[in-house]
Parts: structure tokens; sequence; C-alpha cells
């Protein structure tokens, strides 16, 4: 198990030092994802999922962000001790990212063609032209029509699925893609738009054995995609596990929530309605020591205010991290 | 894309025609006779009609705007009431003089410009981001003709290092071929291998180019700062960096293509404007220009030549603003594809 | 061009709330460091306007032919004399009259008559619209330096008329901005609510729409000063405005032009004066800027 992790992150910590104070973003987090598997990172917007993203790409931005500690293992190697320039060399080759917005993730001033070609440009030290054909390959394994004519299209001229294949594209263009980080990949497109989208990067995936972070906050997607799945909430990570697990027993009360709020699944639909999570997320800044969830938990008891929880072990890599869980039944 | 630069070239006519229009009736309504400039205050009145029939001056307004019109489309201004030229002949033998200080004064408040606007926009609230904002903050603070003054003061009178006016030594005598003097002396370099005239033409140049470029300079400085912060602050910044692009690519070459777009339009109404602000540098540095010339023939009370070079002048403007906005759509594949 | 909200509504009843959220503008500006600098910038030269019989230590018009062109520092004359005795400094400090008055005085007429053409055209449209339009945008085919030198000379060159030329070349980006921010605002709800209320154009016009399309006019106006003042002064420079012996930056600059070689201080001092309170202007309407309109804001 140990030597196939191909991304391991231990005890990261991010802080965000803004005038109002320092916002712990993500706090000891611990993940990993093993060669060729999808790994889903769900939580709430603000839960700290793409600071994370943005930390494993070396892309926090600073000031006011700061990666305090940590370490973040790919390959063994730990990428916080890189300097700027190794780090260059491993974005867009060993680790990917593609964003939630295609529509403005992409440059309005290049053609796409040149925007693919660049990576191409950028690591294998191409000339324009090869690099071009091979931005017509890229085109064409993401399946987009016709790619000799839409390698010279500009962004405006493309819908939002076909922008989010080029950014796929771009993703991939590498001999050795080893990781590829999708932050909300399917949020802003269309609902048909987004199973074909899905379909198209578990295909790649598959083709090319590539591991895959997808950060999502929508539980169907991670039904569909994930291996294994981490909950995040406030900047900690509550539960982890396969994915069968977590759906079929979930453990923290918060994850049952997810799953109630899921309108697809019939499971956790009670009296033919849909339950949101009560509250909202709290501020960062107010956070104290104990379990972040405890203002919104129905089942929280005076000492989920005062600590953190311990681990507690399930079984099959199913972790969890809340005082009660296994001794209460959530629903 | 065509039918745009036809329906824009279209918006050209009636506005230059507005502009002839405009300095015709200001000129020819605003007090002061003509023929007095030229006769004398004490001409008698024969002498003054006669003359007012021969500048046709005697004709109803209307039919005198119409004759005007006329021969303004082909390019007649009529005569200088002061030295009896041909107006045009007058502006054409300065403007070279005038495009040349215009194109250098901008080549360097754009260049040194956007530099400066993109170093302060990505070391923002640097020392180096407060010291050059206070400083183009102070450079569109200050009257042009004390700069002027004070550069004449400090590299001149001082220093003694570069001359206080003119356009060329006195003492080297050469024929202009073309009346732009770096070209005309790139060329007498070819001709003679002597780069004394280059030299001379180049250190003319500096301080009134530096004069007439603070301004811009300020200008552009400031516009392209708040572009680029606008432009890195956008998620196309974020998928460059992601795909490990050096941070001087994708400042210098993803981001800057963007924050140029606005940073262009500026560039073209400052260098329309630099063709008007000539007339305070050209006075100070003495520059045998159209601006200097202009403000002669408005002491003067020269009204063909006032006419002519306003028209002229404005014309420019139009015409490059016009240019820059074609040049802004094609540079923008938003607009150019649609 | 989007308009700024200052005032939620127009109406009576929130006219309490339009003041507070102008004592909140206030608030916001004077946390702004380099605006108020600005301001105590101006608040000095106005303080030198007002006094200057007071401040000024010579009369500025006083001649004599035996102190001419003494150097910077020579006591009692600071910052020395020009070439005809006369005191610098108290040419300076009565100086900062007429370009405070220029200033301010330009730019009122390009902010009341460019500002309520905006208005009318944006309000009304039509007819007087497309008039309006034509004639600015032919206003606007001239370099506006150009058209200050013509209209100046036009006019014929003293002081007053300088002061109008600017004004007039000025006036179309008043009416510009003013007709962009009536026209967006027209179509807000509130406007309609009034109109179905049965408020009369006029009251609608002047009491509802005008309040909440001031923003951008201020800080052009607060810009406009600045730019004023350095104009009136490059006008007297070129002999089209102030005439000696009136103590005149520009002209001071103008008539000293020839002593650059042997006595710089004639030159620079007026200059600087000149660059201070500019700065001053640019200072604060930077600021203003930053408080109406926060997208502005970098």
């Amino acid at each position: 198990m140990e030597n196939n992790r191909f991304l391991e992150i231990k005890g990261l910590n991010v802080s965000f030092y803004t005038q109002k104070g320092v916002v712990p973003a993500v706090r000891e987090l611990d993940l990993w994802i093993n060669k060729g598997e999808t790994l889903a990172l769900v939580g709430e917007s603000g839960c700290g999922k793409s600071v994370t993203a943005s930390a494993i790409m070396r892309l926090v931005p600073a000031p006011p962000g700061k990666i305090e500690s940590g370490e973040i293992l790919l390959d063994g190697k730990d990428l916080l001790r890189l300097t700027e320039k190794e780090m260059q060399s491993i974005r867009g080759d060993r680790i990917s990212m593609i964003f939630q917005e295609p529509m403005t993730s992409l440059n309005p001033v290049f053609r796409i063609g040149e925007q693919i070609a660049e990576v191409f440009i950028t690591h294998y030290s191409m000339d324009k032209k090869e690099a071009l054909a091979k931005a017509v390959e890229m085109l064409d394994m993401v399946k987009i029509p016709a790619p000799e004519k839409r390698v010279r299209d500009y962004p405006h001229q493309l819908s939002g699925g076909m922008r989010q294949r080029v950014m796929i594209a771009m993703a991939l263009s590498s001999p050795n893609p080893g990781l590829m980080i999708a932050d909300e990949p399917t949020t802003a497109l269309d609902v048909t738009i987004q199973a074909q989208i899905l379909d198209l990067m578990r295909e790649l995936q598959k083709s090319i054995q590539m591991s895959l972070l997808l950060i999502t906050h929508d539980m169907g997607v991670v039904a569909e995609m994930a291996n294994r799945v981490a909950v995040m909430y406030a900047g900690r990570k509550v539960e982890a596990g396969d994915v069968y697990d977590i759906f079929e027993n979930p453990m923290h009360p918060y994850t049952v929530g997810l799953l109630n709020s899921m309108p697809s699944n019939e499971k956790y639909r009670h009296a033919g309605r849909l339950e949101a999570i009560e509250g909202n997320v709290p501020n960062l800044l107010e956070i104290g020591s104990g379990c972040p969830f405890e203002s919104r938990c129905r089942y929280a008891k005076p000492v989920c205010r005062e600590k953190f929880p311990d681990v507690k072990e399930a079984g099959n890599g199913h972790s969890v991290w809340c005082h009660f869980a296994g001794d209460i039944k959530f629903i | 894309m065509y039918r745009f630069i036809l329906k824009r070239l279209g918006l050209l006519i009636p506005t230059l025609l507005g502009v002839i229009t405009l300095v015709f009736f200001m000129l020819a309504l605003s007090p002061g006779e003509p023929a007095r400039v030229i006769l004398g205050e004490r001409a008698n009145k024969e002498a003054v009609e006669k003359m007012n029939a021969e500048l046709g001056l005697d004709k109803p307004m209307h039919v005198q705007y119409v004759i005007y019109l006329k021969k303004v489309v082909q390019l007649d201004f009529g005569k200088s009431i002061k030295t009896g030229q041909s107006v045009i002949d007058e502006i054409k033998a300065r403007f070279p003089a005038t495009i040349e200080l215009a194109i250098f004064s901008m080549i360097l408040a754009s260049v040194l410009g956007i530099f400066v606007g993109v170093i302060s926009a990505t070391k923002r609230y640097s020392f180096w981001d407060y010291a050059s904002m206070f400083g183009a903050l102070f450079g569109v603070s200050m009257p042009v003709f004390w700069l002027g003054l004070v550069l004449i003061i400090i590299f001149s009178v001082n220093l003694n290092l570069l001359p206080t006016g003119g356009r060329m030594d006195i003492r080297y005598y050469f024929t202009p071929i073309t009346n732009f003097y770096i070209l005309d002396g790139i060329i007498h370099i070819f001709k003679t291998g002597d780069p004394k005239v280059l030299g001379s033409a180049l250190t003319h140049l500096i301080l009134p180019a530096v004069t007439l470029g603070t301004i811009p300079l300020a200008i552009i400085a400031r516009i392209t700062r708040s572009s680029m912060l606008e432009v890195l602050k956008q998620d196309y910044i974020k998928t460059a960096r992601a795909t490990g692009m050096s941070e001087r690519k994708v400042i210098f070459k993803y981001a800057l293509r963007n924050a140029l777009l606005p940073v262009i339009t500026v560039i073209g109404l400052q260098f329309g404007m630099l063709l008007a602000g000539a007339i305070l540098t050209e006075t100070i540095f003495a520059w045998p220009g159209i601006g200097k010339w202009l403000y002669h023939a408005i002491e003067s009370r020269d009204f063909p030549a006032v006419q002519g070079g306003i028209i002229v002048i404005s014309t420019c403007f139009v015409v490059i603003n016009l240019f820059v906005d074609l040049l802004y759509s094609v540079i923008n594949p938003k607009i150019r594809t649609e | 061009m989007n308009p700024i909200k200052i005032f939620k509504a127009g109406n009576d009843a929130e006219s309490r709330a339009a003041e507070s959220i102008w004592y909140e503008n206030w608030l916001l500006l004077k946390k702004n460091r380099s605006a108020m600098f600005g301001l105590y910038i101006i608040i000095f030269f106005l303080f030198l306007a007002v006094f200057a019989s007071i401040v000024a230590p010579f009369d500025p018009y006083l001649q004599n032919i035996d102190l001419r062109k003494m150097t910077y520092f020579s006591w009692p004359y600071i910052l020395g004399t020009d070439d005809f005795g006369r005191d610098i400094l108290s040419r300076i400090i009565y100086g900062s009259r007429i370009s405070l008055v220029i200033g301010f005085f330009a730019v009122s007429i390009s902010l009341v008559f460019g500002s309520l053409i905006g208005l009318i055209s944006g309000f009304y449209g039509g007819w007087f619209d497309r008039i309006a339009m034509r004639v600015i945008d032919i206003m606007l085919a001239f370099p506006y330096i150009l058209l200050t030198i013509v209209i100046v000379a036009l006019l014929g060159p003293t002081l007053l008329n300088a002061m109008i030329a600017i004004g007039i070349a000025r006036l179309p980006q008043y009416t510009r901005i003013m007709r962009a921010s009536v026209l967006a605002e027209k179509e807000a709800e509130y406007v309609e609510a009034e109109r179905s209320l049965g408020v009369g154009n006029m009251e609608l016009m002047f009491m509802s729409i005008l309040p909440n399309c001031l923003a951008p006019i201020i800080v052009q106006a607060t810009l406009g000063v600045g730019s004023a003042i350095i104009e009136s002064a490059a006008l007297s420079f070129l002999g089209l405005g102030a005439q000696p012996p009136t103590p005149e930056w520009g002209l001071m600059i103008a008539s000293a032009r020839e002593f650059v070689s042997n006595a710089w201080w004639i030159v620079t001092f007026p200059g600087i004066a000149i660059v201070l309170v500019v700065l001053g202007f640019n200072l604060l309407g930077d600021g203003i800027r930053d408080v109406l309109d926060p997208r502005l804001k970098d």
C-alpha cells in the first residue's frame, strides 16, 4: 500500500493573513492518492478544499496566504522544499489542474491551440509548429470535432462544455501526466454536458493511468467518479474512506447531512423532501480548539466545543473525527 | 469587420466637416479685420476695401464658407497674411519636425510607462510601487513649460550636457532630405560616414522629447498598473501558472497582452494630444515645428494660417483616434471575430 | 459607465439617510492618508490666498532696481527677487489667489453648463440630445489644449477670457459623464415608481436623478481644478492669459525665461507652487474616487 501512494499530504496547515486576523484555511490535513485512483475531496465552499488544491500546486497567493507547515510528497519528494524553478517544471507536467469556470479560465486573447501548445513549448521545448500539431492531437483526444479548425478558435467562440474540454486537453498535455486536480470541473455546466465531461474524464483517466483529485460539493459526482472520499469541514478533514463505506455507512453527522441533501439518492430522502444542513459555515476566525461542526450539529455536547476529537477507525481505511461516531446513530 | 471599418470611416466625414465649419465661423466672426492686419492700422478705407475684395471678404458669409470649404477639400488653406506663403506649404515644411518630436516622446512614454506600470502592478504595495505611483502623480501635476525650463536649467545651463533649443547645431551644414533629422542624420552617415549630424539631431531631441513625454508617461504608467492589477485577478492567469509557465512569461506574455487593450486606447489619445501639446514644448525649445508656427500665427492674428493649422492638427487627432479604435478591434479577438 | 450610488433614492424621507451617507463617505475619505495630505495642501494654499495681504512679507508689485535678481535665502527675501526687484515669495502668495480663483471658476463653468446639458440630453433625449451630442463630438475632435488656445485667442488675451476658454473647452467631458449617468439612472426602479406617483419631470430630473449622478462629476471636478490651474498658467505663459505685472505663476515663469542661465530661482519657485497645488487636487480627487467608486479602486 504505502509505496503505491502517488501523492501524500501530511499535516498541512495553510493560513491567510488578513486585516481582520489570521484565517486558518486548512488545518492538520492528511491526504493521500494512490496511482490511477480518484480521490474526491468534498465539502461546502470555503471549507478549504480549493486552498488544498492551490497548496499542492504551490499557487496559494502569498501574501496574504502562507503554507505554515506540513509536507506534500509527490512520489516521495516534498514539493514544499522545491525551488520555484523546480516547481514550475512539475506544474503542468506531473500535476495539472482544471478549474470551475471554463468561461474565464482560458485566456481571451490567445487562440486555444496556442494555449495548449504553450504547455508543450514550456515542458518539452518543442518549436511552435510541432506544439500546434500536438495541440490538434489533444483536441482530438478530448473529442472536440474538427480539431484542425478548432485550434484556431478563440475561447469566446466555444461553448462552456467545449471550453472545459479544452481545459482538460491542456491539463493532459504532457507525456507523463501523474495527477490531475479538478476543482469543481462540472459545477458551471449544464447537467447533460456535466455527464459528458465526467465520462470523458473517467475514460481518459483509465487510458493513461492517471490519479485524479476531484474537488466537489456534489455527492452525485462523487458517487459516479470516486474510489475514495475525504470530507472537509471548515479547514479540517472530518471523515475519509472508501466511497462505498462513506455512502453506506457515513459516520460523521456532517457527512450524513451532505448525503441527506443529495437530491438523487433515494435512500437518504426523508418524508419526500430534501434536507438542508441548518445554519452556515462558521467564520474561520472564530473557530476555537473544538470541533468546527459543533455550532451546526444536532448532536453536539459540551465536549465538542472543548476539544477536536481524536480519530476513530472503522476498518478498511475508514476514519472519522467525531466524539460520538459509532455511539450515536446519526440520521 | 469590414463593415465596422467602413462605418467608422463614414463617421469621420461629418466630424471633419464639423471641425472645418467650427473653425471657419469662429475665426470669421471674431473681431479684427485681416485687411487691417496686413495693411496696418492707418490704412485708408479704399485700400482696406480693395484688400477685402482681394481676400474674398466682401462676399456674404455663407458664400465665403462654401468657397473656403471647396478650397480646403483640395488642401488649399489660402496664403499666410504675414508671410504671403501658401499655408499648406508652410505646414508641410514644419510637420516633420513636430511628428519626429511626437513620435520620440510617445515611444519614450509608452515603453517606460508600460514597464513602470507592469512592475508596479506585480510588486504591488512595495516601495517601488509607492514611489513610482507617486512619481506618476507628480508627473501629471507638472506644467509642461516649467518642466522644460527646469530641464534646461539642469542639463543645459548647469551640466552643460545638452543644447537649450533648436533641432541641429548651426555649425553643421547639411541639406535635409526627409526633414526628419534623425533619418537625415542616418542618411548622412551612409553618404559621408560622418556621425556628427545624427549625434547633434539626437542631443537636440532629448530634452524636448522628455518634456513632451512626461505627462503621457505618467498617464500610461497609471493606466497600465490598474489594468494589469485587474488582469492578474483573472482565472486564466491561474490557469497559466498551473501549466508551469515561468512567472515572467505569465506576466509579460499572458497577462500583458490582455492588460494592454485599454492602454492602447490611452496611448492613441495621448499621441493626438501631443500634437497640440507641442505648442508649449516647441515654444520653449525653439523647435521649428507646427506648434511654434501656429503659436506665432495666433499671436499675429494670421487667420488663414490659424485656420489651416488647427484643421490639420485636429484632422490628425481625429484620424489617430480612429486608427486606434480600429487597431483596438483588430487586436481584440472578441471584436475581430464578430 | 454606471452611475455610482451616493443616495439610495431621492425622496425627502431619505434625505436624512443621504446626509449620513455623505458623512460616511467623509469618514472613509478621512482614512485615506494621501487624500488628506492633498486636502491639507489645498487648505494651506487657500489660507495663503485669503490672507495674502497679511501673510505676504512685501507688496508683490513693489519694484526696487537696487535689489534685482537677489538670490534665494537673501534675507528678508526668502525666495529671492525677480528682475524688477520684486519679492518672489510675496508674488507667489498673491499668485495663489489668482490660480485658485481661476481653477474654481473655470471648473464651475464646465461643471454647471456641462452637467446641465448632459442632464437634459440624457433625460429628454430627442432632438436636443442629438444636436448636443453632435456639437460635443465636434468639440472633442479638437485636442482641448488647442481648443482652449483658439477660444482665448479669439476672445482676446485676458485672465477672464482664459478662464472662460478653459471652462468651455473642458465642458464636453462633464456633459458626457453626466449624460451617461443619467441614462443609466433613468432606468432605475425608483424613477419608475416616482413617475407613477405623478412626480413631474422637473422634480424628477433635479431632485431625484441629479443627486444620484453627482459622484463621478465630483471626482471629475476635483481633478479638473488641478488641470485648470495648469492650463491657465500655460495660457499666461504663452501671453494669452494674465498680463504683466500681475503676479500670476505662469506669467512669472514666462517673464523669467530669459534668466534661466543666471537666476534659476525666478523660474523654479513659481513652478513648484503650481506643482504643489495641482498635486493637492490630484491626491484629493484620487481619494474621492476611491471612496465614491470602490470598483475603480485596485
